[in-house]
């Protein structure tokens, strides 16, 4: 069975390369918008948990448990057939529904991360600042929120390195991400070992290359402390 | 200048400060004593609010603070603090540290205040360390930057919880050597310490704190020679040798 490996290896990729990549790209792409507007929504999400207000806190509290406690494939599904459904008017194409599950998704994540950013800063700070008068607001602002980028920037890329792997659930609905690529070139040379490899090897690097590049920025953070 | 109306701080069933009335004026320079967890940094957070009293009143010049309506920030700005463990904003110099209060809350240009840590600097030595960043300073350093953050803003009274208890023994001098500085300009103190010594020698009135409650005070000669309650004994006993 293996006897035509490297050739139809060599096949695929030499047949599929251009979309191979075009793949990667547009993974990195909805990657790259997931946890931007992820880390928008993520962060108001913080703030609305840390609110004295319960009407604000609650509902934000809940959101995060729901999102973290159900698959995400699940979250995909009821998304790119409810929005579709709910709003009509909008006229989302399926690239666009699939990216708003994504960043409904992450932002759940990227909240906790924020938050756990906030509490790892000494509670002596926020003291300190609050003793010389500086109302809540600007303890946050000035004091609080500066130390906690130090947490939460290393912790953002990794959410960024799981949300690529995340994103080949997209291709359940044919978006044109690298998994897509994959089931176009598997079911045209019907080959099945050979692509998959392809694409493992494609997502290996991306990941791989982004958690060195982490960590090399992580200590860069570490140093000027 | 500070007065406390029957002070009461409970955490949940814990009863820390059990009614405590007392009054600081200005001008005073009080040192409180006590054994570990009588009560000591509860009743000097109650002081500024920083932990919001169960019942009572803590009243300062003349405003009960924790009345509705009464801005609380404004009336830190004129109660200064020092911690134990310093809280030096690492994120800032030397010098931004002790500009950031008193320009963000409006009480100095950035000019004024620029000059103004200068000669702050200047008062502590560490006018060269201005543009580093605090984790290159010794403790001893820390605690004195810590302690001029605060006069920045031109504080009315200054309090300070076991400001030399997080350091190492060499610098516990250097730093007693300012507040023993601020005391001689008239500054009005609160400082809960260890340092019998020091105590004894800076302060006009010593409260001996036991079981959240001020259990006996008075001038440093009466407390520490001639203490009155078996209590105050049996603790003086214990950290005079
Ligand atoms: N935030 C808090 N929550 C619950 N309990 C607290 C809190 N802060 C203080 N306590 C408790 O209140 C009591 C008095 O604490 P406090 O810190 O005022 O004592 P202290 O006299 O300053 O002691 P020490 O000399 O050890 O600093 C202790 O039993 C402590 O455990
Ligand atoms: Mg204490």
């Amino acid at each position: 069975m293996f006897t035509n490996f490297w050739p139809n290896l060599a096949k695929v990729w030499g047949r599929y390369w251009g979309l191979f990549l075009e793949g990667a790209g547009l993974t990195l792409l909805l990657s790259f918008i997931t946890v931007l507007f992820g880390t928008v929504l993520g962060s108001l999400l913080a703030l609305a948990r840390r609110s004295r207000l319960k009407v604000i806190s609650v509902p934000a509290s809940g959101y995060v448990e729901v999102i973290r406690g159900t698959p995400l494939l699940l979250q995909l599904y009821l998304i790119t057939f409810l929005l579709p459904e709910v709003l009509p008017m909008l006229n989302l194409s399926k690239f666009a529904s699939v990216t708003v599950a994504l960043v409904l998704n992450s932002a759940a994540y990227v909240c906790e991360i924020v938050r756990a950013g906030i509490q790892a800063v000494d509670p002596g700070q926020a003291e300190a600042a609050r003793t010389l008068g500086l109302n809540a607001r600007q303890t946050m602002t000035r004091i609080v929120l500066p130390q906690a980028v130090k947490n939460i920037l290393p912790a953002l890329g990794n959410e960024f390195v799981t949300v690529i792997k995340e994103t080949s659930l997209a291709s359940t609905f044919f978006v044109g991400d690298l998994m897509t690529v994959y089931k176009t070139a598997q079911g045209a040379t019907f080959t099945v070992i050979e692509p998959f490899l392809i694409v493992g090897v494609i997502y290996f690097v991306l990941t791989f290359s982004l958690s060195k590049l982490i960590n090399a920025f992580e200590r860069r953070l570490k140093a000027s402390d | 200048m500070i007065e406390t109306v029957n002070l009461v701080k409970n955490f949940g069933s814990l009863g820390v400060l059990d009614g405590i009335s007392e009054t600081i004026h200005k001008g005073e320079v009080i040192s409180i004593i006590g054994p570990s967890g009588s009560g000591k940094s509860t009743f000097l957070r109650c002081l500024n609010l920083l932990e919001v009293p169960t019942s009572g009143q803590v009243i300062f010049d003349g405003v009960s603070l924790t009345d509705k309506g009464v801005d609380i920030n404004l009336h830190r700005q004129k109660m200064g603090m020092v911690f134990q463990h310093f809280n030096v904003f690492p994120h800032l110099t030397v010098k931004e540290n002790i500009t950031l209060a008193p320009v963000l809350l409006k009480k100095l240009s950035p000019a004024q205040a620029d000059k103004r840590a200068d000669e702050l600097l200047q008062r502590i030595g560490l006018q060269d360390k201005a543009n580093e960043h605090p984790r290159r300073l010794s403790g001893g350093q820390k605690q004195r930057l810590a302690i001029v953050r605060a006069l920045a803003m031109s504080p009315e009274v200054m309090l300070f919880d076991e400001p030399t208890s997080a350091l190492d023994p060499e610098m516990v001098g250097e730093v007693l050597q300012v507040i023993k500085d601020l005391v001689g300009q008239g500054m009005t103190c609160v400082i809960v310490t260890h340092e019998m010594g020091f105590a004894r020698e800076v302060s006009s009135r010593v409260f001996f704190m036991d079981e959240g409650r001020i259990h006996e005070q008075g001038s440093p000669a009466d407390l520490f020679d001639r203490p009155k309650s078996p209590r105050t004994k049996a603790f003086l006993s214990k950290v005079l040798y």
